[in-house]
């Protein structure tokens, strides 16, 4: 007794515990789960990418794809999972009108793999959050309304979704803050990306469930919330909810909520007494399935990882620690750097200078515009961003003119070298900028006069008459530089 | 009975359109009950016969097709008012062999709603009636498959097998009826009850017809992930079998003398019989019970009205709709089953039930193997009586214990046959005839040779 008592207190040590199930669709498929129905609905009509199988009509069987299974357990080992060579598909039993059968083929007590962790940062350090297991399974189809949900009359279904390959991944209750738990699914979403079997920007890509539970209270599900800043959200609202309830001295009920993404908030689906009995057995048109195949086939081709990525990054390329770690978060983004930078590097230029430009330049003006490297990858070329940094590295651009170019590139397209003979952005040599500032220095004996005597806006007077004889074209470090030296 | 060879000789000299209007007629003016569905392409198909367009080994041959086997076109319906406006989108793997042979498919057989049933008497459609005494009942659940072929309103058929679906209105009727090892015909196109024991198969006069049909439908599909992956070929052996006569497996006194008859003739064909137990088999019916339950339970959820079958025409919401459309459109056996099922799959009672049942099963398969160790086939009666009267069976325990004898083999998943070996007090008797898996053609050498030594007058006599 006394013992248990002890155990309890371990469990509860922190103050808020956080699980998660995530719903992945392997939408980079070609195929459905069951089906030879196409994936690539997301544009087109309800009801035209379905099927007999999909349909769940009476008859129609279903068949793995086994491409869905080598997906699949590509991800459960790159989660460092144990995929079990021998894994059975099972019936969901529940009601649902978006479910065409009925029920839903799941995976219950042999799961393609158990265990698994991810790595977040955590603090000073870093937090593997464990794994519980991982599972395959098929996504219903998609309930439509006309106008609003509570005005609409009646329920349209949309049976395109039915049949998606979905992947569960569910943690052990180990995230201690709403926060925790964005990073998770961050973390997640960029190995999935890795992987190249998913693509995060397409609707109903993830999905979450998420269980939490405060120090002597009730378990908590927080069911299907649709992003990860809906995670954080209703986390975060649940936090102080039951916090409210326990300083009211009342309790917090064991209960399945759901959350409302318009007013931030969660209300109440079912009590502990509601919860369904989803009578699981065996699927018995499917056979098991024997992935020793597929697992050795697969084992040593996993793709790096961002964690290796990261430290590969620095010691290559030589570049800071913390542009690696930006890098590493969007895998084109990384690709785009190391093409500029392997190019770069045969011309001895710090490669500091190639990984800001692509974290921090051309980030932000990709973030600015709502585009990603896959956009820059079409428009911006690596080899057009190192014709940028070279011109830059040697004097030949400022970095104004090299914004300028990028900016314009980003916004109407064209080549760096047409840009620069277009708009004359070419710097002017130094010979010609000692000249003008000789002229500057001469015209303003006022503001000499003051500079030498400390006024240091009298300098920045000068320089700005040597930009405005350049029309910006002079570097204004460079022509400071000058004018101190003439002076001096 | 016509057979296939009779129905052949008339297509010499007669137009096949002219036989399967005649045909037609008959049915048209049948007590039968045989049909819930007859096909108005028949005769079309028919007439490209005559203009010799039609080819194959079926060709211009009347086939019909048990109302759980999905036609395209053309409605099915399992019996049920669930389904009794359902049209198929698709044919089932073994329709579409039949059109590629070149069968003519006449229509689709009256049934136990949703193959729940011993004596058809669940249709919706109401009772088949037997062509050998119109007052009793056909068998089931293919009892309109087993009919059309005994009142000669059909060529040959096919039934699918749950626990003795076939092997039960073939004995009944006086036919012969073959549930083939689990795999060997693709159940893509087989609307479930019970996915994991069921099998589609061939009913037909004669076992030379029965081969036939079943070299057809027998293949590789993979759209159906249980399919063995390999057809079937007959071929003719001449060979002395050990032959086990399993004790459980018993029947009424007048059964089982026609029985102990045809023991006789076996050895004195040259065959060795002997006496096998098989321990497991007292648990065999329940563990059935259970496990075919709790499949249909789950296979019978998507009946809810939204995207076929029964519906209603006004709003309501989800659960009390769906809960309205399942208790308008299906009887009350196919509920208790539905319950049942549910029951035995829920949380707390799926290790007491559902898992034990499938250790059951794993003991049923052991019987056998160690069995087919000593014997090369395996005889039974295939009823423990010969058809009932109508309404005879009132009670639903005593009906599911009629299936004692058939339902074993369906928890193994090994072929067995039933072939017609006699009357008693002028019903029909079957013997059940069972192999190892994939012993087809074991089976069917050995009914061969039974069937060619019977008192032919006997078995074969005319309504
Ligand atoms: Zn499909």
């Amino acid at each position: 007794m006394s013992q248990q008592v002890t155990g309890q207190r371990m469990e509860r040590k922190d103050e808020v515990v956080i699980g998660l199930e995530v719903h992945i669709q392997l939408n980079k498929l070609n195929t459905k789960l069951f089906c030879s129905c196409s994936t690539d609905y997301h544009e087109d009509e309800p009801n035209t990418h379905v099927c007999p199988v999909c349909l769940g009509m009476p008859g129609a069987m279903p068949v793995i794809n086994e491409m869905a299974i080598k997906f699949a357990v590509k991800v459960a080992l790159a989660l460092n999972a144990d995929v079990q060579p021998f894994t059975v598909f099972d019936r969901k039993n529940y009601f649902y009108p978006d479910l065409p059968k009925d029920f839903q083929i799941s995976q219950y007590d042999r799961p393609l793999a158990w265990g698994g962790y991810v790595t977040i940062e955590a603090g000073q350090g870093e937090k593997k959050i464990l794994l519980k297991r991982i599972h395959m399974e098929e996504d219903p189809g998609k309930l439509s309304y006309r106008g609003s949900i509570t005005t609409a009359r009646y329920s349209m279904i949309d049976y395109n979704r039915s049949g998606m390959p979905l992947l569960e991944i569910v943690t052990e209750p180990v995230m201690n803050s709403p926060k925790e738990a964005r990073q998770f699914l961050n973390k997640l979403r960029i190995i999935l990306e890795y992987l190249d079997v998913f693509d995060g920007s397409l609707e109903g890509a993830m999905r979450i469930d998420a269980n939490i539970s405060l120090k002597g209270g009730g378990r908590v599900e927080i069911k299907n919330i649709s992003s990860f800043k809906g995670v954080e959200k209703a986390l975060t609202y649940e936090i102080t909810r039951q916090k409210n309830l326990k300083r009211r001295g009342k309790e917090v009920r064991r209960e399945t909520r759901h959350f409302d993404e318009i007013n931030n908030i969660t209300v109440s689906l079912r009590g502990k007494e509601e919860e369904q009995d989803y009578r699981y057995f065996p699927e018995p048109d499917l056979v098991p399935v024997d992935a020793t195949g597929i697992i050795e086939e697969l084992r040593g081709t996993i793709p790096e990882m961002p964690e290796q990525k990261r430290i590969r990054l620095a010691e290559q390329y030589g570049i800071g620690e913390n542009f690696a770690k930006v890098l590493v978060l969007d895998l084109k983004m990384a690709d785009y750097f190391e093409e500029v930078a392997k190019s770069l590097a045969e011309d001895g230029i710090n490669l500091n200078v190639a990984a800001s430009w692509t974290v921090d330049v051309l980030r932000g003006e990709l973030n600015y515009r709502s585009k990603d490297f896959r956009f820059a990858y079409s428009i911006l070329e690596p080899a057009e961003m190192v014709k940028i940094l070279k011109y830059l590295t040697d004097g030949k651009i400022t970095e104004k003119s090299a914004v300028e170019i990028i900016r314009t590139i980003l916004d109407k397209g064209g080549n760096v070298d047409m840009i620069i003979e277009e708009k004359g952005l070419f710097a002017i040599a130094n010979s010609e900028i000692e000249k003008l500032c000789r002229e500057a220095i001469e015209k303003n004996p006022k503001a000499v006069e003051d500079y030498i005597a400390g006024k240091e806006q009298a300098l920045n007077f000068l320089v700005g008459q040597v930009m405005k004889a350049t029309r910006g074209k002079a570097d204004p470090a460079e022509t400071a530089r000058i004018i101190n030296k003439i002076l001096s | 009975m016509i057979s296939v060879t009779e129905w052949r000789e008339r297509l010499e000299s007669e137009r096949c359109s002219d036989m399967l209007s005649e045909l037609l007629e008959r049915i048209g003016e049948s007590k039968l009950n045989a049909y819930v569905t007859l096909s108005e392409d028949a005769i079309k198909t028919a007439e490209l016969y005559d203009r010799e367009e039609l080819k194959g080994k079926l060709a211009g041959i009347p086939v019909a097709v048990k109302d759980c086997i999905t036609t395209r076109d053309l409605k099915t319906t399992c019996s049920s008012r669930i389904l009794h406006n359902y049209i198929p989108p698709f044919d089932a793997h073994v329709v579409e062999r039949l059109r590629e042979e070149g069968a003519i498919i006449i229509g689709k057989t009256n049934m136990d709603e949703f193959a729940m049933g011993t004596t058809t008497e669940t249709s919706y459609f109401g009772v088949v009636r037997n062509p050998h005494d119109l007052e009793r009942v056909a068998g089931g659940s293919s009892g309109g498959s087993g009919a059309v072929i005994a009142g000669d309103e059909a060529v040959l058929s096919l039934g699918s097998d749950t626990g003795g679906s076939i092997r039960c209105p073939a004995s009944f009727c006086g036919v012969v009826g073959l549930k083939g090892t689990y795999g060997l015909v693709s159940r893509y196109g087989l609307i479930p009850y019970a996915n994991s024991l069921e099998q589609i198969g061939p009913m037909a006069s004669n076992v030379h017809d029965l081969i036939l049909l079943f070299e057809v439908v027998a293949g590789k599909d993979e759209r159906d992930s249980t399919n063995a992956g390999r057809g079937f070929r007959f071929e003719k052996k001449e060979k002395r079998l050990r032959v086990g006569i399993i004790k459980e497996m018993t029947a009424k006194d007048d059964v089982m003398t026609k029985f102990n008859e045809s023991v006789e003739l076996i050895e004195s064909l040259g065959h060795s019989a002997g006496e096998v137990s098989m321990k497991s088999f007292k648990y065999a019916l329940a563990a059935y019970y259970v496990i075919a339950m709790s499949e249909a339970s789950s296979n019978l959820a998507r009946y809810d009205g939204v995207r076929y079958g029964h519906a209603l025409d006004q709003l309501d919401s989800w659960t009390r709709y769906f809960s309205r459309v399942r208790a308008e459109g299906f009887g009350d056996e196919v509920k208790r089953r539905i319950m049942l099922g549910s029951y035995a799959l829920s949380a707390g009672y799926f290790g007491k039930y559902y898992l034990k049942a499938l250790k059951v099963r794993t003991l049923v398969k052991n019987d056998f193997q160690r069995a087919f160790k000593d014997y090369d086939v395996l005889i039974s009666p295939t009823m423990p009586s010969t058809a009932f009267r109508i309404g005879e069976l009132a009670d639903p325990l005593t009906m599911y214990k009629m299936d004692v004898n058939t339902v074993p083999i369906n928890l193994a998943g090994i072929p067995a046959l039933s072939l017609p070996i006699g009357f008693a007090n002028s019903l029909p008797v079957g013997l059940q005839v069972m192999g190892d898996y994939f012993s087809e053609n074991l089976i069917l050498n050995f009914a061969l040779e039974i069937e060619e030594n019977l008192d032919r007058g006997e078995a074969f006599k005319q309504i």
